[in-house]
C-alpha cells in the first residue's frame, strides 16, 4: 500500500531542477508526480515515478544524491472539508505527518494526496479501518496512463 | 605485506638513527648549541647575515646558551625574495649539488640550494620519520608528490632509498593512472598530501573499485596542514595507517619532523633543527604548550643554513617524554598559518577551526569551502558544504536543523556566526595539492 518516493538534493539556482528530470525522461520513466520544498538555499524534489529503482540508479550514476522514503497515497473527497475530515482522523489516531503534498491527477470528485507519516505502516492500518481509500503504486500507475 | 604494520601503537617501534633519536637532553643541547655557534660562523661572511649581525653586534661570542638564539636576529620569506636568487647562499656556488624551489604564493619562486653533505642529511631525516612511521627496508613505496623544483618528491624519494626499501616515483597528478600502478605493483606504501588520498579514494570509487581493497597500508602525508579527524576519514577510507611529517622547502623540504608510532605530534629532528615557538605578534616564547609560530633555525645545513625563519606555521612545542623512547621534543600539528588567519569582524579565524567544527558534525565531507565577503560594511561568512547521502533527509525541517548546527559548532570552535549552504556532491572543486580552503572576496588592502 505505500509508495516509494525518491527525494533529490537541489541546489536552489536557475536551471536546477531540469537536469534530474531530463535524466529520467531521457530513460522513458514516467513521473507520476513531483513535488519541490524549498528555501532560498537549497530545495528538496521529491518524486514519484514508475521504476522507483531505475530512477534512482540513473540519478546516482549523474552524481545526485538520492534518497528513498515511504509514503502513503490517500484518496480524500475534492470538496470543503473532505482533507480536514482526513487530517481529523489523523490526528485522533496521533499519527505524525511529516509533510504532505497534493497529487497532480484528480480522480472523479476525489483528489489524491500524498502524506509521509512518520509511521507509514500504522498510518495505513488507521486509514483502512477508518473507511479511507489508500491508494496503492498499481492503481496510480493505471490513473495516470 | 605484514600486519604489523598496521598497528598504530606497535611497541615494536624500531629506531632508525638511535644515537641521535634517544640522545639524552643534556647531551643534544649541548650538541645544539655547539652546532649554534659554529652556525654563525659559517654564516659570519654571507652579506645578509653580515649587515644584521653588524647591526645586532652580533658575533659568535654572543652564543652562550641556546637561549642566546633569542639575540639573532629573524629571517623572513621577504628577505629570501630580496636575495633573489641565492643571496643567501654561504657557500661558493661550485660546492652546489642541487638547487629545489618553492612556488609560494606570490610568483616567483624561492631557490633552495643544497651542497651534497646536505643531501646526504636531508635522506637521512626523511629515513627517521619514514621509519619511525613504519616503513620497513622490505616495502614498496609509490610517491604522488610532485618532483621538480618542489622539495616533496625527491625529498622523500631519497629518504625511501635510504631505508633500502623500493621506490615507485608515480609523481603527482593522473589520479586513476596512480590507482593502475597501485594496482599492478602492490605499493605498500604511500606518500603525498593527505587531500590527494582522499581524491584517490574518491578515484577508486569512480573506478569501481573499492578504495579499502587497494594495496596500501601505510600512509606518510604531509605538504599541507590536516586535522585528526581527516586522518581518521583517510584512514578508513583506504584502510592504512596514517603518518603525519613536517617540513617546508626554506629550511630543507620534509624531514624537519613527523610522527612515531604513538603518533601523538611530530618528533622534531632537534640535532639538526633549532624550533622556537612564539607570539607572531610580540615574537616573545608562548608558555610551552601554547600555540605559537614555529621559528626555525637550521644548525647543520651548508648551502643555505637559515637563522630564526619565520615559517608563519602555527603549532604547539612539548618536551613530555615519548613511549617510543626518542627524546627529542614534539610539535603538534600545524593547526594554521600566521597569513592564512582570517579576520572576521575582528575574530581572529583558521581556516582549521571551521575544519574542526564541520568535523564534529557527523557525516559532513572533509570537502568545505570557506567564502568570505563584505556585502556592504560588515564581512559575511558562508561555509559551503557538500550534502553526502548520510545527512541527506527528504525532510525539510531536518536539512535546516543540520545547518543550523554546522553553524552552531562553527560558533563554539571559531567563534563567529557562518552561514551554512550546503551544495551539490562534487560541486566544491578537487585539487591535486594544496586543497583551496578560503574564498576571501573582500576587497581590502593589505
Ligand atoms: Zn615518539
Amino acid at each position: 500500500m505505500k509508495l516509494q518516493q525518491l527525494s533529490l538534493f537541489l541546489e536552489n539556482r536557475p536551471g536546477r531542477l531540469e537536469a534530474p528530470l531530463a535524466a529520467i525522461a531521457a530513460e522513458d520513466i514516467n513521473i507520476l508526480t513531483l513535488s519541490l520544498a524549498d528555501t532560498a538555499q537549497f530545495g528538496i524534489l521529491r518524486l514519484i515515478v514508475r521504476d522507483w529503482e531505475k530512477a534512482k540508479r540513473i540519478l546516482e550514476q549523474d552524481g545526485w544524491v538520492v534518497n528513498v522514503t515511504e509514503v502513503v497515497a490517500v484518496d480524500v473527497l475534492d470538496r470543503p472539508g473532505g482533507l480536514a475530515a482526513a487530517l481529523k482522523i489523523l490526528e485522533d489516531a496521533d499519527l505524525n505527518i511529516e509533510y504532505m503534498y497534493a497529487y497532480s491527477l484528480r480522480r472523479g470528485d476525489k483528489a489524491i494526496l500524498i502524506f509521509r507519516f512518520e509511521d507509514p505502516d500504522r498510518a495505513v492500518q488507521v486509514l483502512l479501518d477508518k473507511g479511507l481509500h489508500v491508494v496503492g503504486g498499481e492503481e496510480l500507475i493505471s490513473s495516470t496512463s | 605485506m605484514s600486519l604489523a604494520d598496521r598497528q598504530p601503537h606497535s611497541p615494536a617501534d624500531s629506531i632508525w638513527n638511535p644515537t641521535a633519536e634517544t640522545m639524552p637532553r643534556a647531551e643534544l643541547e649541548a650538541l645544539q648549541l655547539e652546532r649554534l655557534r659554529s652556525l654563525v660562523e659559517r654564516v659570519a661572511h654571507v652579506p645578509f647575515h653580515r649587515d644584521h649581525f653588524a647591526h645586532h653586534e652580533i658575533g659568535t661570542h654572543s652564543i652562550r646558551s641556546l637561549a642566546d638564539i633569542r639575540r639573532l636576529p629573524f629571517t623572513t620569506k621577504n628577505d629570501m625574495r630580496r636575495h633573489h636568487p641565492l643571496g643567501l647562499l654561504a657557500v661558493p656556488r661550485k660546492d652546489l649539488a642541487r638547487i629545489h624551489g618553492s612556488s609560494g604564493t606570490t610568483g616567483k619562486p624561492t631557490f633552495v640550494a643544497y651542497t651534497a653533505r646536505d643531501l646526504d642529511i636531508w635522506s637521512e631525516l626523511c629515513a627517521r620519520f619514514l621509519v619511525a612511521g613504519g616503513l620497513k627496508p622490505e616495502h614498496t613505496v609509490q610517491v604522488a608528490f610532485g618532483y621538480g623544483l618542489f622539495t616533496g618528491g625527491f625529498g622523500l624519494h631519497y629518504g625511501i632509498e635510504k631505508v633500502g626499501a623500493a621506490v615507485i616515483p608515480a609523481a603527482a597528478g593522473n589520479t586513476r593512472r596512480q590507482i593502475e600502478i597501485m594496482r599492478a605493483l602492490d605499493p605498500e606504501g604511500l606518500i603525498c598530501t593527505p587531500s590527494y588520498a582522499l581524491t584517490i579514494a574518491d578515484a577508486a570509487r569512480d573506478l569501481g573499485i573499492d578504495p579499502r581493497s587497494l594495496p596500501i597500508r601505510l600512509g606518510h602525508f604531509g605538504g599541507e596542514p590536516w586535522s585528526e579527524d581527516m586522518r581518521r576519514e583517510i584512514e578508513e577510507e583506504l584502510d592504512i595507517s596514517a603518518f603525519n611529517n613536517y617540513g617546508l622547502s626554506e629550511i630543507i623540504g620534509p624531514g624537519v619532523s613527523g610522527e612515531c608510532s604513538a603518533r601523538d605530534g611530530m618528533h622534531i629532528q632537534e640535532d639538526h633543527f633549532l624550533v622556537e615557538c612564539l607570539d607572531p605578534e610580540t615574537l616573545e616564547p608562548v608558555p610551552e604548550g601554547e600555540p605559537g609560530e614555529l621559528v626555525i633555525t637550521s644548525l647543520t645545513r651548508e648551502a643555505m643554513p637559515m637563522i630564526r625563519y619565520r615559517t608563519r606555521d602555527i603549532a604547539r612545542l612539548y618536551r613530555e617524554p615519548c613511549s617510543c623512547g626518542r627524546t627529542t621534543m614534539r610539535m603538534s600539528r600545524v593547526t594554521g598559518r600566521t597569513d592564512d588567519m582570517l579576520i572576521i569582524r575582528g575574530v581572529n579565524v583558521f581556516p582549521s577551526q571551521i575544519e574542526e567544527a564541520l568535523l564534529r558534525v557527523e557525516g559532513t565531507t572533509p570537502h568545505y569551502l570557506i567564502e568570505v565577503s563584505r556585502p556592504g560594511t560588515l564581512d559575511e561568512v558562508h561555509v559551503k558544504v557538500e550534502i553526502h547521502p548520510e545527512i541527506f533527509s527528504d525532510r525539510m525541517d531536518r536539512m535546516q536543523s543540520l545547518c543550523e548546527r554546522i553553524s552552531r559548532e562553527i560558533h563554539t570552535v571559531a567563534g563567529i556566526r557562518a552561514h551554512v549552504d550546503l551544495v551539490e556532491p562534487r560541486s566544491i572543486e578537487r585539487f591535486v595539492g594544496k586543497a583551496k580552503r578560503v574564498l576571501d572576496k573582500r576587497n581590502i588592502q593589505n
